[in-house]
């Protein structure tokens, strides 16, 4: 068992090869026990080949992992044994009702019958699945199908849970009764490891990891990433620039050579801009500038494309 | 541990289960499409030759030939359809497909006998179904031999005369010979096909991914997704076996328990067979076919149709490779020769061996993931 002030996750300089591709790139991270750890990067990033490795499904090409003090290569039984796991894709059984998932998943885990009711009923009451036992699991909406997949990663009092996409797809509503279910986990000192694709779960998390090809490029709390001195380079400002026509506006923001980035949220555009230039000929009686913040996707998108730069020059 | 292992194996084999119930189409047809089959093959096939249809060609028209034409009629296996008036008419009644066998009777046929010279008579046999034409040859030449010693020996008995007993299937029937074999071919069918799509199944909706998140082993995991479908498999044969007894009275001479113990690793075998293909084939479509793949060849070459006794000698060996040969023999031996443990001893030996070697490699195959 891990002590209380050890990282429930601790990776160091771990790397898995897939034949000639390397998936992750010698990663080290800690999570610590109670943290909500987002893990955020673009599809085929290796955040999804990362948590298997953390399961200990895949052969370690390089360096080392323990979860909750378990070796990944040597004891990935006893790492199973405590830990949950939700997939992006709802990987229950449909033609399963919500009771039958729970029981299998009971069985699997090793639950005797008292306590897996008692854990069962604990949970439903925590979800709110008591409506939905008897109906099969294949005709829950998406919402009801996610909680009840973490009903069943939850049956054994898991210490640390592996969330793998586990909003895609889920509506906005449904996606935030999902988190404040996380944070009440949190709250009870269970750790999470959360890969998501949304900008407003990652502000969410504790701290937060980015994967690049496989690469860890950043890794802070949300707030310290926005402050990162990449995001601000001197010379440069950021800009919100709020117009009625924003598809226009952006075709001629990045033909200004002033201009490092621009990317459009709803009414408005991000820039990050010279300070010299003052934007004069923009701005127009329906055109609103003012300094902003960066927020974590201005953040992501800034590290992402110094990188390529990088690899680019790199050759 | 040894409790949780119990608990995980069972947990699987029980959702299993479930889901055999849930899917009522796959039910029915993994269910019944054996005993349609039974019904099809027991009823249609029959490879006596019976009412060969004949076409008879008679220039002499005596009193002889007439009795000639009669020993043809009442042999059983000549139905005579038509009386034609020459052989051309005879021949195209053949080509037609009217007639498989036309026999004529030259004009000559009475003198030539009453002379004691050689009276010949010409039998047209249609070859192009071989079995049809083999038996035509056959039977029409032991009429003409039977004439001719009637004639030399006049009413002095016979010197020589065979009495064939047949044993164990004494009115030579057919379904006797196919059904024994028939519930092996069928079962083994359902048996690979059913476990290979268990887990396959589980591939293609993504939930095997998530079982291997869980502490389960996979040996449990193995062992109770494929306990459901033995105990399917098992009832079916022993259903079919009933249905053989009861429709088409083949008497089961031997102790049917026997033959189920032997059937058990012979059902083993197709499940390793079954997890094998499940491990290599991404989706159902291309499991059954992998399995209709490995179904192929044991039913030429298992001597479920086609007796070993009659292929080329270098086959004979590869037939005994298949563990539906040794199945079958098994079956034939027990339901229609009474065989038991001392004939039965080797076929369960081989039959265990393959078993042991189909589960193993299948299962490490799994372990090697996908």
């Amino acid at each position: 068992m891990s002590s209380a002030n050890e990282p429930v996750i601790d990776i160091r300089d771990l790397t898995i090869r897939f034949g000639s591709f390397t998936a992750v790139d010698r990663v080290s991270l800690q999570v610590e026990r109670g943290e909500v750890f987002g893990l955020l990067g673009p599809n085929g990033s290796g955040k999804t080949t990362l948590i298997r490795a953390l399961c200990g499904l895949l052969p370690l090409a390089g360096g080392g992992a323990t979860v909750l003090g378990h070796d990944v290569a040597r004891d990935a039984e006893r790492i199973r044994q405590s830990i949950g796991y939700m997939s992006q894709k709802f990987s229950l059984y449909a033609d399963l009702s919500v009771q039958e998932n729970m029981d299998f998943y009971s069985g699997i885990y090793g639950l005797r019958n008292s306590e897996a009711k008692q854990r069962q009923a604990e949970l439903v009451e925590l979800t709110g699945l008591e409506p939905y036992l008897g109906r099969w699991a294949g005709k829950l909406s998406g919402g009801w199908k996610q909680r009840l997949a973490l009903v069943c990663a939850l049956l054994h009092r898991p210490e640390l849970v592996f969330l793998d996409e586990p909003t895609a797809g889920v509506d906005p509503v449904a996606r935030r009764e999902l988190w404040d279910l996380l944070f009440q986990l949190a709250g009870q000192g269970i750790t999470l490891l959360v890969t998501t694709h949304y900008m407003d779960e990652a502000e969410r998390c504790g701290r937060v990891g980015y994967l690049h090809l496989g690469t860890l490029l950043a890794l802070d709390t949300p707030s310290a990433l926005k402050r990162l001195p990449e995001v601000h380079p001197p010379g440069f400002r950021r800009l919100e620039i709020v117009t009625p026509d924003t598809a226009e506006l952006l075709v001629r923001l990045k033909h200004r050579p002033t201009v490092q980035e621009a990317t459009i949220f709803g009414q408005s555009i991000h820039a990050l801009v010279r300070d010299d230039d003052t934007l004069a000929d923009i701005a127009g009686p329906d055109v609103i500038i003012r300094p902003a913040a960066a927020n974590l996707e201005d953040v992501f998108v800034t590290i992402a494309r110094n990188r390529q730069r990088e690899l680019a020059q790199a050759g | 541990m040894n409790g949780n292992t119990f608990l995980r194996t069972f947990s699987v084999a029980r959702k299993e289960l479930l889901h055999i119930l849930r899917d009522p189409q796959t039910l029915f047809f993994t269910l019944f499409v054996p005993v349609m089959e039974l019904f099809m093959l027991g009823y249609a096939i029959d490879t006596n030759v019976r009412n060969i249809r004949t076409v008879v060609v008679d220039y002499s028209g005596t009193q002889e030939s007439r009795q000639l034409i009669d020993q043809f009629r009442n042999s059983g296996d000549f139905r005579i359809v038509a009386n034609a008036y020459s052989d051309q008419v005879a021949s195209r009644m053949i080509v037609a497909g009217k007639a498989r066998i036309g026999i004529v009777i030259p004009e000559n046929y009475t003198r030539r006998l009453e002379a004691g010279q050689t009276a010949r008579i010409l039998v047209l046999v249609d070859g192009t179904e071989s079995s049809i034409a083999g038996e035509a040859v056959n039977v029409s030449n032991a009429i003409t031999l039977r004439e001719s010693l009637v004639r030399i020996l006049g009413n002095k008995p016979l010197p020589v005369e065979s009495q064939p007993r047949v044993l164990f299937n004494p009115d030579t029937r057919s379904a006797n010979f196919f059904i024994p074999g028939l519930m092996v071919v069928m079962c083994q069918m359902m048996s690979t096909m059913l476990s290979a799509n268990a887990i396959v199944r589980e591939k293609e909706l993504g939930t095997l991914e998530q079982l291997y998140m869980t502490p389960i082993r996979r040996g449990e995991l193995i062992l109770g997704k494929l306990s459901p479908y033995i105990v399917l498999t098992m009832l079916e044969f022993c259903f079919i076996a009933f249905l053989m007894w009861l429709v088409f009275q083949v008497p089961i001479h031997g102790s049917f328990l026997t033959l189920l113990m032997v059937s058990f690793p012979f059902f083993l075998t197709n499940l390793g067979l079954g997890l094998w293909i499940s491990t290599k084939a991404a989706t159902r479509e291309a499991s059954g076919q992998m399995a209709m793949g490995t179904f192929l060849p044991s039913i030429f070459l298992s001597g479920y149709v086609f007796p070993i006794d009659s292929m080329p000698a270098l086959l004979q060996p590869v037939s005994q490779c298949f563990h539906t040969t040794w199945m079958i023999d098994a079956s034939r031996s027990v339901i229609l020769r009474g065989g038991g443990w001392p004939e039965l001893w080797p076929h369960a030996t081989v039959l265990w061996g393959m078993a042991l070697a189909a589960l193993v490699f299948g299962s490490l195959q799994v372990q090697k993931r996908v």
